[in-house]
């Protein structure tokens, strides 16, 4: 394992300890040490809270921020946060307004996060959730309900959190999560596995000269292993995947994000980005806003993720909105 | 009628947390082949972390068994420290009252922790899970206190049926949690969780018979 490591078993402490000194003007420690706070807390707004396991970065905790999350919880490296991390997130980002918990649709965050929501409850703190369900490879249309939340989040807290940042209620917030998730789609694709540290070697294979069309965050094996092809023919293939699944049509307006799995050279996303623009172009869906770089990430993976969302006059707005995190600034 | 002494907790506990300690790369092995491979560290750290917490060797069986189940819902995280957390937690809640645990009383608490734990997942029998473990460990107790089996033969009925319920997991496909995203491609490897959950069971039912009074 050619990594940089402390140690393996403290690897996640060690992480937060580094980013909680580097971005000091941006985050600060929950009470909870599984917890990453906002340091712009404005008063009188609804609580937008994530959280998910550890080696995504920036996701999750890069995503705390001015008009984006006010609190994320930290889990174990690919592992769901804790209960008691989730109802510290709520707590922190709370101003009794209630709280918006927008996460991704993985079992082990289901469980812990409905197990913070009845603890919240009980301390009088109101909880709404959104879970995303973004990965078309995941599950068939339908079983939507299945589906596993890829990099299409970012989306979600963007728009979650810049109607949170503009006054909105609660059930505003969750309607405003709600329709991002609802209107975007994604896939990856993985051409190289990743090692967990305290496992020491991959858990999956991806042979060399292959690619494994949508692959989840994890390791999770997609919809089938293909001879590697080149960026055009990538485009095509994930672009021939999503579109229809929403479907998007000519004369849609939408957002494009590509992201790097980890360890896929940011010069090759830009090279799938060009070929995506075209494929977009020919079928005549306008491009309103992109962001391509390493978002959302699954430790030194390497492959990308391709996520569009399609837009209405609301979600531009709000798309637009000033954000200021690690992962995400926008002025 | 047989029963074991709640106070007497230490060696069933410590047993548990020995065997999950011994099968730590075990367990981490079957879970990577269809999941991350992280299941032996994780339940390793849990249960350990459980034991260094311990100060005395003295403790009810049902302390025990809430204590652990609260540091893998606080410490753990994941899918297993809820689920674990859950079944231990409603386990030691059901004996709290108790001095001795006879077989129906046994029944009873891993009767409660199957219980609580379907409250927190919709996973079903044959959906490769813990559960097709759990659940016909207590069907065989059930059937046994019905019968009136002595104790000591109901627990190793019980072991008898839970890894019967763990090997069928082999040829199930998943259809919960992250192994379930495999759909075909998950049949033919045991079940990671279902695994522990027989260890569990099997550690928890040796130390109970050697601990067995009339």
């Amino acid at each position: 394992m050619q990594r940089i490591i402390k140690n393996t078993d403290t690897m996640v402490e060690d992480m937060l300890s580094g980013f909680l000194k580097a971005h000091k003007e941006i985050v600060a420690g929950g009470s909870h040490s599984r917890v990453v706070k906002s340091v712009h807390m404005e008063p009188d707004k609804v609580g937008v809270v994530t959280g998910g396991g550890s080696g995504h970065k920036p996701a999750f905790i890069g995503y705390v921020g001015r008009n984006l999350c006010d609190a994320a919880a930290v889990g174990e490296i690919f592992s769901s946060p804790t209960a008691p991390a989730f109802l510290n997130a709520f707590e922190e980002a709370d101003r009794g307004k209630g709280v918006a918990c927008l996460y991704g649709n993985y079992s082990g965050d289901n469980m812990n996060v409905k197990m913070a929501v009845k603890m919240a409850k009980k301390l009088g703190i109101e909880v709404r959730t959104v879970v995303a369900n973004d990965d078309v490879a995941s599950a068939p249309k339908d079983q939507k309900e299945k589906r596993r939340g890829v990099a299409g989040e970012i989306f979600m807290w963007k728009i979650g959190g810049a109607k949170a940042a503009q006054g909105g209620n609660l059930d505003d917030v969750v309607q405003a999560a709600e329709k991002a998730v609802g209107r975007t789609r994604s896939i990856g694709i993985g051409l190289s596995p990743c090692t967990l540290p305290s496992v020491g070697h991959p858990n999956f294979k991806i042979e060399e000269g292959t690619m494994e069309v949508g692959i989840g965050h994890h390791g999770e094996p997609g919809i089938e292993v293909l001879p590697l092809e080149d960026a055009a023919q990538m485009a095509k293939r994930m672009t021939d995947i999503i579109l229809p699944d929403y479907p998007f049509t000519a004369g849609d307006e939408v957002a494009v994000l590509v992201s790097g799995l980890g360890a896929t050279p940011v010069m090759e996303l830009y090279i799938l980005y060009d070929e995506i623009v075209k494929e977009l172009q020919q079928k005549g869906i306008r491009i309103y806003k992109s962001y391509v770089g390493n978002y959302f990430t699954s430790l030194e993976m390497t492959g990308a993720t391709l996520s569009v969302m399609k837009l209405d006059d609301e979600l531009k707005q709000l798309l637009d909105y000033p954000a200021e995190s690690v992962g995400l600034k926008q002025f | 009628m047989e029963y074991i002494r709640n106070k007497n907790g230490w060696p069933i506990l410590m047993a548990m947390v020995r065997a999950i300690q011994e099968n730590k790369t075990y367990l981490g092995e079957i879970d990577g082949l269809i999941g991350d491979g992280d299941h032996g560290a994780n339940m390793n750290k849990g249960f350990s972390l459980f034991a260094s917490g311990l100060h005395e060797d003295e403790i009810s069986f049902s302390d025990g068994l809430n204590e652990l189940g609260m540091v893998l819902l606080n410490e753990i995280g994941g899918s297993m420290g809820p689920i674990y957390g859950t079944i231990f937690m409603e386990m030691g809640e059901q004996a709290e009252a108790l001095d001795k645990i006879t077989l129906n009383d046994f029944r009873n608490m891993l009767e409660a922790g199957l219980d609580g734990l379907k409250e927190i997942v919709e996973a079903q029998p044959g959906d490769k899970t813990l559960i097709d473990t759990l659940s016909p460990a207590v069907c065989s107790l059930r059937d046994s206190a019905g019968k009136q089996t002595s104790f000591g033969e109901a627990l190793e009925l019980m072991e008898l049926a839970a890894g019967e319920g763990k090997d069928a997991t082999k040829d199930m496909t998943a259809r919960f949690g992250r192994s379930s995203r495999l759909g075909e491609r998950s049949r033919g490897v045991l079940d990671a969780g279902a695994v522990s959950c027989f260890i569990i069971l099997q550690a928890m039912a040796e130390a109970m018979v050697r601990l067995l009074e009339s």
